[in-house]
């Protein structure tokens, strides 16, 4: 059984990309229990350490950051003008609610007029309900960020929720590390700014300098109704991903993942994301450069607030993070 | 006046898709049966309360309860849900939507992503994700002909309020209040209607059982007030709108007349509606030999999505003013 | 200051040819620094010594240019270019190569244009510079394949409180830094003027590696967009309202630490800001803020009208805020506040 109020939290948890300080906070009340040493470096990547005798550095990373609006101008009737943080879509965006780091709410609409084939982030607005400028500046400044809300919905095995991308990976982390046993250092790292560019986790490798990365992530899948075709299916397991558009992936870093994998009945499938990069790509190519890989957890409508995961596969990966980290003998170059 | 936001929050979380009005019937019934004289239903599913009063004359104030849904068309192989729209909904604006069936059960929709985009998926290109995996799975969580609704928050921005189905319950709501606080000489009958969203079929019957002097109709209508809308006067924040006109009716002279009046009595500010849309109004007036019909409307932002907005001050001056046109004595006349 | 500026504005530097700019700059900088050097790419470093923690002030001394391509057979050059919007280059002057040849970018006239030729914009692989040669030898023993090219146009004071130029992006920032070494902090300071910055941000991220640097101030001139027809949330910045402040761009996020700093050091010292409200466009904190383990990266622009144009305008109020919300930035050792 996994955590539910811990998975509940971390979903919900305030932490568009840059702005990630409360996330950070929430997800080092679960891991500091656990480690023994826990430090946010200048970017703001939480790293939560536990020290192993093997001599090797076992990092793992899952971002913390999510998408949403930012406040780019108020205009005299209070309405917030709002640029995109990440990949957002515009139409995807309208008659949705907002939520700011203070708690403000809001809506979003745009300008009608216009018709929805014009709508771009600059005809897209959020209504706080004020009237004037004063009011709505006092509320919110600009450069403040909104997330978009949404429910926890369960749908027999699978749950729907805004921010699976990547909380469900951060709980994922979370949880394995809680119970791994492991003879190398192992970090788990946090990441930040994922969405804007992968800009977190190269700066966490550089300075970590491990001696493989594991990223956790979620990746699309291919069944839904006439989707692009993809082999990917939920509730068949975590994915080992091959490449995607950051990183091919070291034969040898899927091997030790598969092999980890099959050894402890855990099921996985091969993953080879179209499009989007992952911190894999940025880990693999900082300082010296490090083997890279990642598991990910298979995830329908990404992007949306109504993204959707099969708690089976969420249940897999922890124990494919955890036997990764368990295992004795890393990839060797 | 502190609004009774407990009702109002009630109402609006009650199901009420199109000619799936049950909930929202028995929940708006509750809350009014103990300020009525009379409760009943009548065979399209209106609900009828009355308040007798002495005059011999009727007044009639018709609300749909009502709100925009869709049916449950068919189930795939795949255990993926096809639904179809109730109302006038915005195809973009279904996608990526938590709702929820009348049973109970929840779902997410999307669309084919192979060959359509959010603009060009229309709602036959569109599914529910209700967490099944086979048809078998899926018939056991809804069945062909289930009604669903847009899920929502009762979100509060300072004196406005966002959710989904305001319109028309912030009425329904009003209308409650009004039944709580009113004075009147004549018998007041409040018909919460079935199905308008769908083409305003519930109205004209209730109509012609009740055969009112006057017909009111209480709905929303929306704002001109937010950047890049389409040319309308209407402001949210100052005051109900009486109509003047709407698709489906040009109010008599006389009835308009009569609000203005009422709402100068009790200093109660308004504006004019023009509405590019319909409300119950416009088939009341054509039941049985005619009747005088007229509206008062809610300024309401985002109009069919799930994030409609109102202003409690429209609110609650809503409900002074409908309490005002009760205590009218003269009716108007023709 | 604005001397240093003309000066700077009128030297030829485009992208991966900074070496008259980088010239110009050392030699002004020798005066006030404890070692001056130049990388492998062409940055240049200024450091003064000091203790307490590695600043460094970024501006990239690269100018959108052209890159001589190739030569024709009837004489004129090919080009290729970064940055510039080919309607702006028709019928303009440009100087070619080391020699600053002369040239003018030429387009068909207008009674040989047909219907559509007339409704669509020329695009830089239909243009060509013309220096006047006879033929391709001819042309080959003035301009080199390789060579760069920029707009000939001059820095000129416009009214009372603005200047012309082309190259404003980003000279305005090398004429602040320069303005900067004037003075003492109390921090290992480090200036570095990058290169290549217009062709994808290039030069920066080796100067992080380079100085190691804990807190970065990138010194910019950004797009100010304060045009008629253009809503006001579009303006991204807009010319004498102040020094823009940065929260998000294309490359960057702020840290909110480092956004509160800049502005608090303005409301202390009285200097007007504004806030840089567009989220498109990079600069060399882009790549510096990621580099090595992180550095806390934050910007001051100066607002330019019709900015990767032969003659961008700003304000000379703007330029001084500028620079004195930089100094006040350092000399309250803000810096402190922000690791």
């Amino acid at each position: 059984m996994y955590d539910k109020e811990m998975l509940k939290h971390v979903l919900s948890a305030y932490g568009p990309s840059g702005r990630e300080e409360t996330a950070s906070e929430v997800i080092k009340s679960y891991v500091a229990p656990y480690a023994d040493e826990v430090y946010n470096d200048r970017l703001g990547n939480l790293i939560a350490v536990k020290k192993g005798t093997s001599g090797k550095k076992i990092m793992f990373s899952a971002h913390m950051d999510q998408i949403g609006l930012c406040v780019v101008d108020i205009d005299e009737k209070g309405f917030l003008r709002v640029t995109n943080v990440g990949g957002v879509n515009p139409i995807i965006s309208i008659a949705r609610e907002v939520v700011f780091k203070n708690g403000t709410r809001g809506v979003t609409f745009f300008e009608t007029e216009k018709g929805a084939k014009e709508t771009t982030m600059a005809t897209l607005f959020v209504d706080i309900g004020c009237e004037s400028y004063e009011e709505a500046a006092a509320k919110v400044d600009i450069g403040d960020m909104c997330i978009f809300a949404g429910n926890f919905v369960e749908m027999g095995n699978k749950i729907s929720s805004p921010y699976m991308d990547d909380r469900i990976a951060c709980a994922a982390l979370i949880e394995a590390f809680r119970t791994m046993k492991s003879e190398h250092d192992v970090y788990a790292v946090f990441t930040v700014q994922e969405e804007v560019g992968l800009r977190g986790a190269g700066p966490a490798a550089f300075a970590i300098e491990p001696d493989i990365n594991i990223s956790c992530d979620v990746c699309g899948m291919g069944d839904i109704p006439n989707c692009v075709r993809m082999s990917v299916k939920l509730g068949e397991g975590a994915t080992v991903k091959a490449m995607d558009s950051s990183v091919i992936v070291p034969v040898k870093v899927r091997e030790f993942l598969k092999n980890a994998a099959d050894k402890r009945g855990i099921k996985w499938q091969n993953e080879i994301l179209r499009s989007g990069g992952t911190d894999t790509g940025a880990a693999q190519r900082a300082g010296k450069g490090t083997f890279s890989g990642c598991v990910s957890i298979p995830t329908r409508y990404i992007h949306a607030p109504i993204e959707t995961i099969d708690v089976r596969d969420y249940e897999a990966a922890v124990a494919l993070l955890r036997a990764a980290a368990e295992e004795k003998e890393l990839p060797r170059v | 006046m502190a609004y009774d936001k407990q009702m109002l929050k009630d109402i609006l979380d009650a199901h009420g898709a199109c000619g799936r009005e049950k909930g929202v019937r028995d929940t708006i019934k509750a809350y009014i049966a103990p300020h009525a004289d009379e409760v009943y239903r009548d065979a399209m599913g209106n609900l009828i309360a009355v308040k007798k009063g002495t005059s011999g004359k009727k007044i009639m104030f018709t609300v749909h309860m009502d709100q925009i849904g869709f049916l449950v068309r068919s189930i795939g192989e795949d255990g993926f849900v096809r639904l179809i729209n109730q109302g006038c909904i915005n195809s973009a604006r279904c996608i990526a939507r938590e709702i929820r069936f009348e049973n109970g059960a929840r779902g997410v929709t999307y669309f084919e992503t192979a060959d359509k985009t959010v603009l060009t998926a229309g709602i036959t290109s569109q599914f529910v994700d209700v967490g099944a995996s086979t048809k078998e799975e899926a018939e056991a969580i809804v069945k062909v002909g289930e009604s669903a609704v847009f899920a929502s928050d009762f979100v509060e921005m300072g004196s406005r309020i966002a959710c989904g189905a305001l319109d028309n319950r912030i009425c329904c709501a009003a209308m409650v209040e009004m039944f709580r606080a009113m004075q009147s000489e004549h018998d007041v009958y409040a018909v919460f209607t079935v199905q308008e969203e769908e083409g305003m079929r519930g109205a004209s019957p209730a109509a012609f059982g009740v055969k009112p002097d006057l017909n009111i109709t209480v709905d929303v209508t929306g704002t001109g007030d937010i950047p890049g809308a389409e040319a309308n006067d209407v402001v949210m924040g100052k005051g109900p709108a009486v109509k003047v006109k709407d698709m489906y009716i040009t109010v008599p002279e006389e009835v308009i007349a009569f609000l203005e009046n009422a709402a100068k009595k009790a200093n109660i500010k308004y504006q004019y509606e023009f509405a590019p849309g319909y409300t119950d109004a416009g088939p009341v007036q054509r039941t049985g030999a005619g009747i005088l019909s007229g509206g008062i409307s809610v300024p309401l932002r985002y109009l069919h999505t799930p994030v409609e907005t109102v202003d409690v001050r429209d609110y609650e001056e809503t409900v002074r003013l409908l309490c005002a046109v009760v205590a009218e004595k003269e009716l108007p006349q023709y | 200051m604005l001397g240093r500026l003309e000066t700077l504005c009128n030297l030829s530097g485009p992208s991966g040819n900074e070496g008259p700019v980088r010239r110009y700059i050392r030699e002004y900088a020798k005066q006030y620094a404890d070692e001056t050097w130049v990388d492998r790419m062409g940055n240049l470093y200024v450091h003064k010594k000091g203790s307490g923690p590695k600043v460094m002030v970024a501006a990239h001394m690269d100018e959108v240019g052209m890159l001589i391509w190739g030569a024709m057979d009837n004489g004129l050059l090919i080009y290729q270019q970064g940055g510039i919007d080919p309607r702006v280059v028709v019928s303009k002057r440009v100087l070619v190569g080391k020699n600053e040849i002369p040239g003018v970018i030429g387009a068909k006239a207008i009674h040989l244009q047909s219907q559509t030729d007339r409704e669509h914009a020329l695009d830089h692989t239909e243009l060509f510079i013309d220096i006047g040669a006879k033929d391709k030898a001819d042309v080959l023993k003035y301009v080199k394949p390789g060579e760069g090219a920029v707009f000939a146009t001059r820095f000129e004071r416009y009214g009372e409180d603005h200047v012309k130029s082309k190259a404003l992006d980003d000279r305005v920032g090398c004429a602040i830094a320069m303005e900067l070494l004037k003075n003492d902090y109390e921090c290992d300071f480090y200036a570095a003027f990058t290169v290549q910055e217009e062709v994808g941000i290039r030069g920066a991220v080796v100067t992080a590696y380079n100085v190691k640097p804990d807190v970065a101030l990138i010194l910019e001139g950004t797009t100010a967009n304060d045009m008629p027809g253009v809503e006001s949330h579009q303006h991204v910045t807009r010319v004498g309202n102040g020094p823009a402040l940065t929260f998000m761009d294309g490359g960057t996020i702020v840290p909110e630490k480092m956004f509160n700093a800049l502005k608090k050091t303005a409301r202390e010292e009285n200097i007007p800001f504004q806030l840089r409200q567009g989220s498109r466009g990079r600069t060399d904190a882009s790549e510096i803020h990621k580099s090595l383990a992180g550095c806390i990266a934050g910007g001051i622009s100066v607002p330019c009208r019709y900015i990767h144009s032969p003659n961008s305008i700003a304000s000379v109020s703007d330029i001084e805020n500028a620079y004195k919300l930089a100094d006040a930035f350092l000399r309250t050792k803000k810096f402190e506040e922000v690791l």
